[in-house]
């Protein structure tokens, strides 16, 4: 096969710090090439020099592209070559139709003004190349993150794309949808497209790659044939030391009920006739971690939501017991007065204030402990959070430090740090380990497997069925709004679980 | 890779860094003493003479009234731009209480503080709970309140006043030692009279700044929190407690305190230790900075949001009447685009459009500033339109080098 991209000793160094060292890519013509790695390992460093971000000349290294030297000095120089980035956050105007958003900046025009029928049409081929159906005047806000992924590379292929470059490209989508846009790669790939796909998925990464290369703390760690390869093998050199428990261990211990949710129904806050969340009861006992699965649109974040203070739905029924009392939980406020707490699934834009610091964070849901009368102590507050903080092993200079500075995991220690100080008697996790590298996910599990130990009742809502199987000891499998079966996590497997929300 | 940036500091010494980091604070003081000394020489000594130093307390104290509650709407995440009016239409309702109804004073007093009050929950209630944004709210308040005070007025001035009502504004507070006492200290002086009170206060409040400093300080080097290197911290406060005893023994040595600079001064107190000490004010911190996040972690963000309208309008309708006082009439243009100098003054002090940041001595000193620069440029005797434009262009270059600052920090 031959060779279409050599990156031959790439080094980039930041004002202090070297970003990469010296790695090494190779990627033949025609195949699906994985990078793997932590966060902070510099996969989007390396993609940003491939891509022209970076302008020759910023780093060390030679870049050979089909056949030549590349020397891009711009992002678009290296479109124009055939080489198209899709970051993980999409680069899509809501407000705009597909057609528009495929052919932003390339538009179809004559002396300024737009042609339309060839816009479309030309959009309708696109489309259909990708296996969407959708009307090209429709609106992007109006179709779903898996859809928009797919529109993202039916404008790559406008440009006539050679190179095709995904950077997390599943990390948002439900697992049928990553399926779909795994086959897709693959469809692609009959028809000659290269593609190099960075992922944290290694069952992805085994079910589309040729080839895996390694990247760790800057260096090409090694350059791995996919076929037969094990993810163990993966991991252990992205993180450099055996992990052959994924999942810390916790010895099983079901006490005394905790948390009964009976006969819960809510329904949609803009659409009064959808019911989002029907008839669902559930219970969670004293040192028990219970996982609710399902693939996302089934309800999970609603369900936890509207139990949460209702913060989400309306015409919320059902009642809500804590120690076998029924407890009120029609604010937020409440709903942590009566022993709740909820870690949301997005930390950034909801779980953390960025811009302040984390002991004015870890103090947030619960600020009556650390003030009198109204008034704050501060001494006491700077103790409290210096203690989340060891407890936790936050990594962070000071605990007034800002948390946007901070990396995910640390970032998502501090959510629980503000939850923990509220004493919490269930604690609702919601995707607690999204976008976490993998030694800083065995942290959180470890402080998970902590509070069961310490008689919390644990809800694990996770998109990721390993770690509901490594990490619970009750499943609850949830399908379109309802509880559709519960399993033992000993009994449980990835396919039954699939099964019985496929069956129903 | 986003946490890997922080190291480029290393080379420079710790006392630059820290001035770079902290850069806004150390600004917004040197550019109010740079101003103050720039128009003192530009006008001959006039700026500090005590007369116009008392006279500077006496224009922008309504200003600055209101810039406190201004503060915690824009930290909330709001704007508000009917100020001017409410308080021009609060003191016409005030007018026309005590000169056309006759009512007593204080009860008038109170019935327009209420007054503003209920101006600001009724514009409040519409941002906060139905969500509407309170540009549009506040436009729709500014023209309607602007209209009332004009249909009250029937577009004449009323006035004058009661003496007892013009002492909200004009009035001094009574030195605490007789005046044969004090002549010594006057003749000493060279001055006509010496009031022991108002440079007692000055004396007492430097004093107290040094010594919370100081416990502030030895609180965070307990725990381990980054300490402002010790010769800024002296060379600040010397610079702070240098100002302040020089204002009041200027003022010591013309009538004493005026009645208003008590009233400010007690206001910026408790307003900033509300939004610096309080559970309330914390909680407006984190409404302004994610109010989702706020809303996820129990805080009522409605009821906070309201309140700050509520604050609002009740300081307006006392800047109304220190206003109406000040000039011992009401007109139906009094408190006009007034609304715009104390949004300035704000964001002059370091607030940002977003919400989430912005101290009330910020908005304190970006009011001093604004007001300095007035009355300079009026001593000076440069027109009006001159004076816009040099305003227009003081807020523009403060919030360039906010953001030019947030830029090199990353």
């Amino acid at each position: 096969m031959t060779v279409l991209l050599e990156m031959r000793d790439i080094t980039k160094e930041f004002p202090g710090v070297k970003a990469l060292d010296r790695v090494n890519l190779s990627v033949a013509q025609g195949e699906i090439h994985a990078i793997c790695g932590e966060n902070g390992a510099g996969k989007s460093t390396l993609m940003k020099v491939l891509s022209g971000v970076y302008p020759v000349g910023s780093y060390d290294g030679e870049i050979h592209y089909d056949g030549a030297l590349a020397e891009f000095k711009t992002l678009s120089d290296s479109e124009s070559r055939g080489i198209v980035i899709i970051h993980q956050e999409l680069a899509l105007v809501p407000q705009l139709s597909i057609a528009e958003n495929i052919f932003l900046g390339n538009e179809r025009a004559k002396s300024g003004v737009m042609q339309w029928q060839e816009t479309f049409s030309r959009t309708v081929d696109l489309l259909a190349k990708v296996g969407l159906r959708d009307a090209p005047g429709t609106l992007v806000d109006k179709i779903g993150v898996g859809k928009q992924q797919l529109v993202e590379i039916a404008k790559a292929l406008s440009k006539h794309v050679k190179l095709l470059i995904l950077d997390e490209p599943t990390a948002a989508l439900q697992e049928n949808d990553s399926r779909k846009l795994l086959d897709l790669m693959l469809e692609l790939k009959a028809q000659g497209v290269t593609c190099i796909i960075i992922s944290h998925k290694l069952g992805e990464v085994r079910y589309v790659a040729d080839t895996v290369t390694v990247i760790r703390d800057g260096m090409t760690v090694s350059r791995l044939d996919a076929k037969g390869l094990s993810e163990d093998a993966i991991v252990r050199d992205m993180v450099g030391r055996d992990m052959s428990a994924r999942y810390p261990e916790r010895p099983r211990v079901a006490g005394e009920m905790v948390m009964e949710v009976e006969g819960w129904n809510v329904w949609h806050p803009d659409h009064a006739e959808r019911q989002v969340i029907k008839n669902i009861s559930m219970n969670v006992r004293a040192g028990e971690v219970v996982g609710i699965a399902g693939v996302m649109g089934s309800g999970r974040t609603e369900l936890a939501m509207s139990v949460f203070g209702k913060s989400w739905g309306r015409n919320i029924s059902g009642t809500l017991k804590v120690h076998g009392t029924p407890v009120d939980v029609s604010k937020v406020d409440r709903a942590i007065d009566a022993g709740l707490a909820y870690v949301t699934e997005d930390r950034k834009s909801l779980g953390l204030i960025l811009d302040e610091t984390i002991r004015f964070n870890t103090t947030l849901a619960h600020l009556e402990g650390v003030s009198s009368k109204g008034v704050l102590r501060e001494a006491e507050e700077t103790e409290v959070a210096e203690r989340y903080r060891t407890a936790l092993a936050t990594r962070t200079p000071s605990v007034m430090q800002k948390v946007g500075n901070l990396s995910g995991g640390n970032q998502q220690k501090v959510v629980l740090a503000k939850w923990l100080f509220t004493e919490p008697e269930v604690l609702i996790l919601d995707e607690p380990t999204r976008g976490i590298d993998v030694g800083a996910k065995y942290e959180i599990y470890s402080i998970i497997n902590d509070l069961s130990a310490q008689g919390k009742a644990v809800v694990m809502i996770s998109s990721e069925m390993p770690e509901l199987l490594g990490m619970c000891d009750r499943i609850y499998v949830m399908n379109e709004g309802a509880f559709v079966g519960e399993l033992d996590a000993r009994e449980a497997t990835q396919e039954r679980i699939m099964s019985l929300i496929v069956t129903e | 890779m986003s946490s890997q940036s922080t190291t480029e500091q290393g080379a420079q010494s710790p006392l630059m860094a820290y001035l770079k980091a902290h850069m806004r604070e150390y600004g917004l003081l040197f550019a109010l003493i740079a101003i103050m000394v720039f128009f003192q020489i530009v006008t001959g000594g006039t700026l500090m003479r005590p007369v116009n130093i008392t006279n500077l307390f006496l224009q922008n104290s309504y200003i600055i009234i209101m810039a406190l509650g201004m503060l915690i709407v824009i930290v909330a995440g709001h704007i508000d731009l009917s100020v001017g009016s409410v308080m021009g239409f609060v003191g016409a309702f005030a007018a026309v209480m005590i000169v056309d109804w006759g009512l007593p004073v204080p009860l008038a007093v109170v019935i327009s503080l209420l007054l503003g009050t209920v101006v600001g929950a009724a514009q409040g209630y519409w941002v906060a709970y139905w969500k509407i944004p309170s540009f549009i709210v506040t436009l729709a308040g500014m023209l309607v309140f602007r209209g009332l005070s004009l249909w009250l007025l029937q577009g004449q001035s009323i006035g004058p006043f009661p003496p007892t009502f013009q002492l909200l504004s004009t009035g001094f507070v009574p030195d605490i030692l007789p005046r044969s006492a004090t002549e010594g200290l006057a003749a000493l002086f060279g001055a006509r009279n010496f009031n022991v009170l108002a440079m007692g206060v000055g004396i007492v409040a430097s004093a107290a700044i040094v010594w919370m400093g100081l416990r502030a300080r030895a609180r965070n080097a307990a725990y381990g929190i980054e300490l402002e290197p010790s010769n800024f911290f002296w060379a600040r406060n010397a610079i702070v407690i240098g100002g302040l005893l020089f204002l009041t023994f200027k003022l010591s040595t013309f009538r004493g305190l005026p009645n208003v600079a008590v009233t400010m001064g007690v206001l910026i107190i408790i307003y900033s230790f509300l939004t610096q000490n309080t559970v309330i004010g914390r909680r407006i911190y984190a409404l302004g900075g994610n109010e989702k996040a706020a809303k996820l972690s129990g805080i009522k963000t409605e009821r906070l949001t309201f309140l700050a309208f509520v604050n609002m309008g009740f300081l307006a309708a006392l800047a109304g009447l220190i206003f109406a006082a000040r000039l011992n009439t009401a007109t139906p243009k009094a408190g006009f685009s007034l609304e715009l100098d104390v949004i300035a003054a704000v964001f002059i002090g370091g607030a940002s459009m977003s919400g989430g940041s912005g101290k009330i001595v910020g908005a304190v000193v970006g009011a001093f500033i604004m007001g300095v620069m007035n009355n300079g440029m009026s001593i000076m005797g440069i027109g009006i339109d001159y004076q816009q434009v040099i305003k227009g262009l003081v807020l523009l270059a403060a919030v360039i080098f906010d953001v030019y600052n947030k830029q090199k920090q990353g």
